[in-house]
């Protein structure tokens, strides 16, 4: 008895000894900024001394800042991207999971893009979307389209962006779609077969159901990414773009915080974008708590 | 027509909708190569030169001198190496101990850090620079290294969900016969984890050498900056003077590192990601 008690004893301490550094980390790296952060969006900090107390001026500031709004709303916009890369992963997903020769290839050419570094890719598709001798511009000249100069024009300078987040994010979207379709029983469609249902049938009555939480999970998780674009603005539109139709929200932080030094300000809108992205997340936490984590 | 025959029709269709789709998907990246060995003429020839008749290496000899790229590569390998092993380390131990050792709070404390999760980095982003500022450490990699050292929430959780599927009973029993806890990790537990282990470190050594908004906040002289800043300024220079070639070859060599990795580990790299996207 003596030595199963001491046994426990040992396994305490080694078992918070072992989950101290990210305890630490999550201390440290998370915790205080995020409250040095909320309390810093009440001041008129300027990231050098001096930290007056200002209350909710800032967040007053924010809905009539221009800017800010501008930013939240291309911000928004270009999440169109989200149901366009959906749509298309999707299919081509459904395609390669039928088992036709050269899956695998297909399956790693349309996930390079996804490991590639932004930043290389950011300065390739600016030249792509070069107005004379862009490789987009050029593509449309096949159909004699004449194209714009994609970037310089504030009304094409989103779908540009929204152009290349499709194309970067398809094969990530495309390899969960895959993993899902696979997981769901062939017999199902058998019965289905034998039913007389046709492939679209098919499709809405077992896959569409089946690979909804896949689904849920793409779009929350791109909900999130999208709501943090930054370095495909920063490098493919230095200035955030004409009139600012490309800044995004991070962008207009970023500038705000460290370039203009208006740390007060700038943490504001990071408490706001904050606070979106958490309830984004909780609503994920809650639609998943049924079906996986176990704790 | 027979249902075999249709089938067959299907997927050559199919076939040939997704090799369209594929040469989309490469098209740009292969012309950021071709680019990148063209002579001036053919960048700007009408219509495009795909296969430039006399390749022209020399830019990739030129970026060299051109900027910092070597400083920006070294320092890219020093941040990324140094996190991604140590902080592999912590992250599994803590796994382990998550999955299979009784200690009090456990689960509150495993939910604390799940918490993290959902708090974007630009919500953190001002207080860290401020933070770092203070103790001296802004234009150097410290602040990019030290905070990965503590361990990566994401493979703790993804390691932790791993390890709740080994079964107990070895572990148990090596406890019995009085083996440290430490040995429970490295001899027993860590083996069993490994390739779980080796997917997440690729992942994320590929998410820190990418990595843009970090090092932009905190590096500011060109020699200390990482190879992801150091192309980007030569965008910002070079493209003013449209010598495309020579940023095109700077970003080849931006992708190429992880591009040789994700080939050879392609396999663990898409199981992983497919595990923790449906697991959700």
């Amino acid at each position: 008895m003596k030595t199963k008690s001491n046994l426990y004893r040992k396994e305490k301490i080694y078992g918070l000894l072992y989950v101290t550094p990210p305890v630490l980390g999550f201390l440290l790296f998370t915790l205080f900024p995020v409250a040095y952060s909320f309390y810093g969006s009440f001041t008129d900090w300027d990231g050098l001394g001096q930290m007056d107390f200002i209350g909710l001026s800032n967040f007053k500031d924010l809905f009539t800042d221009e800017l800010f709004l501008k930013a939240s709303f291309n911000t928004i916009f270009m999440m169109i991207g989200i149901p366009i890369g959906i749509v298309l992963a999707l299919l081509i997903a459904l395609g390669l999971n039928r088992g036709i020769p050269g899956t695998t290839t297909f399956r790693v050419i349309y996930y390079v893009p996804v490991i590639s570094s932004l930043a290389a890719i950011s300065i390739m598709w600016s030249w792509a979307f070069n107005g004379d001798y862009g490789l987009v511009n050029q593509f449309l000249e096949l159909f004699g389209i004449k194209g714009p100069n994609w970037l310089m024009n504030k009304h094409t300078v989103k779908p540009a962006l929204i152009m290349m987040t499709v194309w970067k994010g398809l094969g990530y979207t495309m390899l969960l779609y895959l993993a899902a379709l696979q997981s769901v029983p062939r017999s199902y469609y058998e019965a289905a077969e034998l039913d007389g249902a046709n492939g679209f049938a098919a499709f809405r009555h077992i896959t569409w159901p089946m690979v909804k939480p896949v689904t849920f999970f793409i779009v929350v998780t791109n909900i999130i990414g999208g709501s943090q674009i930054f370095t495909e603005i920063n490098i493919m539109t230095s200035t955030g773009g004409p009139e600012y139709s490309s800044a995004s929200v991070v962008f207009y932080i970023w500038q705000k915080a460290f370039n203009n030094l208006q740390m007060g300000y700038a943490s504001s809108m990071a408490v706001v974008l904050g606070i979106f992205i958490f309830m984004v997340t909780l609503i994920q936490f809650k639609m998943n708590e049924k079906s996986s984590l176990d704790i | 027509m027979s249902h075999s025959t249709r089938i067959k029709l299907t997927n050559t269709i199919i076939f040939i909708i997704l090799a369209i789709g594929a040469v989309f998907m490469i098209a740009p990246l292969l012309w950021m190569l071709s680019t990148s060995i063209k002579q001036k003429l053919d960048v700007f020839a009408l219509p495009p030169v795909w296969i430039p008749s006399h390749p022209q290496w020399g830019k990739y000899l030129e970026i060299w001198e051109a900027g910092p790229l070597l400083s920006g590569i070294q320092n890219s390998v020093i941040i990324a190496v140094s996190v991604t092993v140590v902080g592999t380390f912590s992250s599994s131990l803590a796994a382990f101990s998550f999955a299979k050792l009784r200690f009090p709070g456990k689960n509150q404390i495993f939910l604390m850090l799940l918490s993290a999760m959902m708090i974007p980095y630009p919500a953190v982003m001002i207080p860290q620079f401020m933070m770092f500022s203070k103790i001296g450490w802004i234009d150097t990699l410290l602040p990019l290294i030290v905070p990965g050292l503590f361990g990566n929430i994401i493979m703790i959780f993804f390691l932790r969900q791993y390890l709740i599927s080994v079964p107990n009973e070895i572990i148990e029993a090596a406890k019995i016969d009085g083996s440290s806890y430490f040995r429970l990790f490295s001899a027993i537990t860590f083996p069993l984890i490994k390739p779980a282990v080796a997917a997440q470190l690729i992942l994320w050594f590929m998410g820190i050498w990418n990595d843009y908004l970090a090092p932009i906040i905190y590096l500011n002289s060109p020699e200390k900056m990482t190879l992801q800043l150091v192309i980007a300024n030569f965008n910002a220079t070079y493209a003013i003077q449209t010598d495309y070639p020579l940023i095109m070859a700077a970003s080849v060599i931006a992708l190429l590192p992880v591009l040789i990795i994700f080939l050879v580990f392609q396999k663990q790299i898409i199981e992983s990601v497919a595990i923790s996207g449906v697991k959700g």
